[in-house]
């Protein structure tokens, strides 16, 4: 499946049902661009898994209500409730365990 | 190959990793060697080496200066940063250094011995919760904040005025008031504690030349502090090697250069592998 790119307006409706991976980053972040290929191999992997992106740079208040302060930080939900965060690099391993 | 690719990826330019990247040169082999400033390496405080063959009474200095010459001159690109994260990742080995991204088919680790990279109190338990190891990664989540930046390297002037360009109000520390901070917060950082005075800030960029090895690459085995290696200085991750100080005692120039070597001709026969 292919990887969404999430903003304020669709984030909620997107994460209400089933189970998603937000993957939050940005252009200047160089540990984001390691996370990048191996979130979209997770995606193609696991069809049944919403997995998005979200820009910190351009959805600052979405950063901030989930209180991001460093990236790559990823999170999982399912239906609608917060599952699994992790802060920092995740192998293929770490996130499948995440959306478990 | 991406420009950024490269055959085998070399962590530190001292000892092993000159040693490492001569030989993966000499076998044919592109390799790029990372390193923060090379002589900010613990050899440019020895005095007289008189225990390095044929090259007797030369300071640490002038050992460490003609080493890394050697990249120069057989144009071994050197990349001169700090590596952040390495990710094992579909038959590559990815390493960050600051915002760029590299790649090769093998890495080999010779970034010394790790006690630099013994933490703070507070260090390991508030990363990613206001602790961070790179300012230009995560320097943009703390704009018009206030956050401290311990230079508990090399080059970290730069990241303070990195921070400050964009927007962050800095309190800059180093020295021996870095070594002895300790970093305060309950679930994210609230404050740094220095000389017995507590400063509140939100951030904490903790900057050294040395990440901890098992913090930079997880699922690296150590042994006692080092990196564990078998016999041809493979580690626990395939295709990472390493060589040098950070595989353990004795602390030695001709050790790190040896194991380098060996590292370097393990990598080239990993590659060689793969590629049948
Ligand atoms: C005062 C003193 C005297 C000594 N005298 C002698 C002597 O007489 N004889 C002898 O044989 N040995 C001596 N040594 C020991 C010798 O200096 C070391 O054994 C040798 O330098 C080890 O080489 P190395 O390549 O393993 O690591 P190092 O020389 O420590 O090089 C590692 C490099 O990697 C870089 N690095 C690490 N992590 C990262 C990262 N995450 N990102 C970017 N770069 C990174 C570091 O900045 C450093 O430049 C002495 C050491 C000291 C301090």
């Amino acid at each position: 499946m292919s990887v969404l790119d999430l903003t304020q307006d669709s984030f909620d409706g997107t994460i209400a049902s089933g189970t998603t991976l937000v993957d939050f980053w940005a252009v200047w972040c160089g540990p984001c661009k390691m996370q990048s290929p191996i979130v979209d191999a997770f995606a193609e992997k696991n069809p049944q898994v919403k997995v998005c992106k979200v820009n910190v740079d351009n959805e600052p208040a979405l950063a901030a209500r989930f209180g991001i302060m460093a990236i790559p930080t990823l999170a999982a939900f399912r239906d609608g409730e917060l599952i699994q965060r992790k802060v920092g690099l995740s192998s293929m391993e770490e996130i499948e365990d995440m959306c478990k | 190959m991406d420009e950024k690719g490269f055959d085998i990826l070399i962590l530190g330019a001292g000892p092993a990793g000159v040693s490492a990247a001569l030989t993966a040169h000499a076998r044919g082999r592109s390799a790029a060697v990372i390193s923060a400033d090379p002589m900010a390496s613990p050899l440019a405080r020895a005095g007289r080496i008189e225990n390095y063959p044929g090259l007797p009474g030369r300071s640490g200095r002038e050992l460490l200066a003609a080493m890394v010459g050697d990249l120069e001159r057989l144009d071994i690109p050197l990349i001169v940063g700090r590596a952040t994260a390495v990710m094992a990742f579909n038959g590559r080995i990815m390493v960050s250094v600051e915002q760029d991204v590299y790649q090769a088919g093998a890495l080999i680790l010779a970034a010394g011995a790790q006690q630099n990279a013994r933490p703070l109190p507070g260090e390991e338990r508030l990363l990613g919760r206001g602790v961070s190891y790179c300012a230009t990664c995560d320097g943009m989540l703390y704009r018009g904040k206030r956050v401290a930046v311990l230079g508990l390297g090399s080059g970290s002037e730069a990241d303070r005025a990195f921070l400050e360009g964009i927007g962050c109000q800095v309190l800059y520390f180093t020295g021996t008031q870095a070594k002895n901070a300790e970093i305060q917060g309950q679930d994210k950082v609230s404050g740094i504690a220095v000389d017995g005075a507590v400063h509140p800030v939100e951030g904490v960029f903790v900057l050294r030349d040395t990440v901890a090895a098992s913090a930079l690459l997880p699922g690296l085995e150590m042994a006692e502090g080092h990196i564990a290696v078998g016999p041809d200085m493979a580690t626990s991750v395939p295709g990472a090697f390493a060589a040098g100080d950070c595989t353990g005692r004795p602390y030695q120039i001709a050790r790190a250069v040896g194991q380098g070597n060996i590292a370097a001709l393990a990598a080239d026969r990993y590659l060689k592998e793969r590629e049948t």
